[in-house]
């Protein structure tokens, strides 16, 4: 018990020191997943509006299968990346694997089902409000997308930030297509695992902290949003 | 019947802008759906300047003609003609509609005109004015920077009309817009759609209110079971109602 209290206080030095070694770290984790979520969003908007919008064959499959796929478990969708971006994998010449660039990927394939099917989801039921009248304005499908998307806004930012909490908390995904590299590779998640298993315990405990702040700080942002959005009734 | 592939008859349509593609003509229109059949073998013939105004009871087919005439829903069975002509995206662009529940987009007042009118393709710089003017007609210029859904039901309305107006159509449907307003808000309904109609617009409204009626309608449309069951000036109709139904409807009685 001494040992834990004295990791805590440890940890709480590492923090309010700003040590090097720790913000290298934490400044990785967000740069990949906020890179990872910001990407994700260019592509699950238009797809999620689209989805809610045209009507097409398969459509009901490929809503299915976003949905299913907001379950992804992340070891999963590292080991895609990983067959993609091996040496014997189709994109083996880009010399990817064991990137930031490669984790960014990876948790771009958690994320762009989270965005992709909430966005449909929130443009469909907004959908159902606007639908007669803007086809009596004589609004285009891609023109009703574009509305709804915008209309949706707030919405979307919760999106984004649901689509964020979850990239920044997974491990598996970039544990496979990282390989928790010391300086390249290791972010918060990454490291706890291998601190954690090294004895390491304060390291482990400062990052766990911080992940914990920025659940929370996303948490709040969320709330903060809906609550804005609500005052403007544009929610 | 016009064979839909033969190009449209342009002989007596109206090709001015200025003046709506009248008459309106509905030819044996049916709507039915979920076994149900809501609109029953309807002929009109719409060619009032004024004001038309379709009255009913509850689930007469009131809402369902209006949009089978907007062209939101396709007939079952029938045609609607507008001057001798089938609706397509040119005629849909000279009409407008205003909806029972005001439909705001998640924008302020000025943006949802300004949205509108992008939608119909209006130019950029034209918006500008047409948003002020609208604004001013709904007498909601200081409101404009206000995000359109926390108006109170009246403004919201009242803003929907005008945004209708500001897209110049040519032909207005209005369905029962008064419904859940005051009496206040009400009039100043009222007093817009007078103002739209002098200036030539053919204003088509649903209402189930006989006084509302009695104080727009040139024409009346009497719906019954989704049959026409009187059709006429409305002068005529409100003194000398034709059918045991529609005296009972003018008198507030139990239509059933």
């Amino acid at each position: 018990m001494p040992d834990l209290i004295e990791a805590f206080h440890t940890a709480l030095r590492l923090i309010a020191t700003l040590d090097p070694g720790l913000i290298e770290i934490v400044v990785l984790s967000l740069q990949v997943s906020l890179l990872a979520v910001i990407l994700a969003s260019l592509i699950g908007f238009p797809l999620g509006g689209a989805l809610a919008v045209y009507r097409f064959p398969g459509r009901g499959a490929v809503t299915a299968i976003l949905n299913a796929l907001m379950g992804l478990p992340p070891v999963v969708a590292g080991l895609a990346i990983y067959l993609l971006l091996s040496n014997a994998g189709p994109l083996g010449v880009l010399q990817l694997l064991y990137t930031p660039t490669a984790m960014i990927a990876a948790q771009m394939l958690l994320v762009v089902p989270i965005v992709g099917a909430l966005t449909r989801q929130y443009c469909e039921d907004l959908l159902e409000e606007y639908d007669e009248q803007l086809r009596s304005l004589g609004a285009s499908p891609r023109e009703v997308t574009a509305t709804l998307l915008w209309d949706c806004r707030y919405r979307l930012l919760t999106v984004v930030l649901a689509g964020f909490g979850r990239a920044i908390a997974e491990v598996g995904a970039v544990m496979i297509v990282g390989g928790n590299i010391d300086h390249v590779t290791r972010t918060m998640t990454t490291a706890i695992a291998l601190e954690t298993s090294k004895g390491n315990i304060a390291l482990a405990l400062a990052l766990g902290l911080v992940l914990l702040a920025t659940a929370f700080a996303v948490n709040g942002a969320l709330m903060g949003v809906r609550r804005f959005a609500l005052r403007l009734a544009y929610a | 019947m016009l064979d839909p592939t033969s190009p449209p008859d342009l002989s007596n349509a109206s090709v001015d802008g200025a003046s709506p593609p009248l008459p309106l003509e509905l030819r044996g229109l049916v709507y039915e759906t979920g076994g149900k059949r809501l609109i029953d073998n309807i002929d009109a013939r719409i060619e009032e300047r004024g004001i038309t105004v379709i009255m009913g009871p509850n689930g007469a087919g009131k809402s369902v003609l209006l949009r089978l005439m907007h062209g939101l829903i396709p007939p079952s069975r029938g045609e609607i003609l507008w001057a001798g002509r089938r609706a397509d995206r040119e005629l849909a662009r000279r009409q407008a509609m205003v909806f029972q529940k005001p439909v705001l987009l998640r924008r302020s007042a000025a943006g949802n005109i300004w949205h509108a009118l992008g939608l119909r393709g209006i130019d950029w710089s034209e918006r500008p004015a047409r948003v002020e003017e609208a604004l001013r007609l709904a007498g909601l210029e200081r409101l404009a920077a206000v995000p359109a859904r926390t108006l109170s039901g009246g403004e919201q309305q009242r803003l929907c009309l005008v945004r209708a107006l500001s897209l110049e159509p040519e032909i207005l449907f209005l369905d029962e817009p008064t419904a859940s307003l005051d009496p206040a808000s009400t009039l100043l309904i009222e007093r817009l759609l007078i103002k739209a109609q002098r200036q030539g617009i053919k204003v088509i409204v649903v209402t189930h209110d006989v006084g509302q009626a009695r104080r727009l309608a040139q024409d009346v449309i009497f719906l019954h079971h989704g049959r026409v069951i009187e059709h006429g000036p409305a002068k005529v109709f409100f003194d000398q109602p034709r059918s045991e139904a529609g005296r009972a409807f003018i008198a507030g009685g139990l239509v059933l």
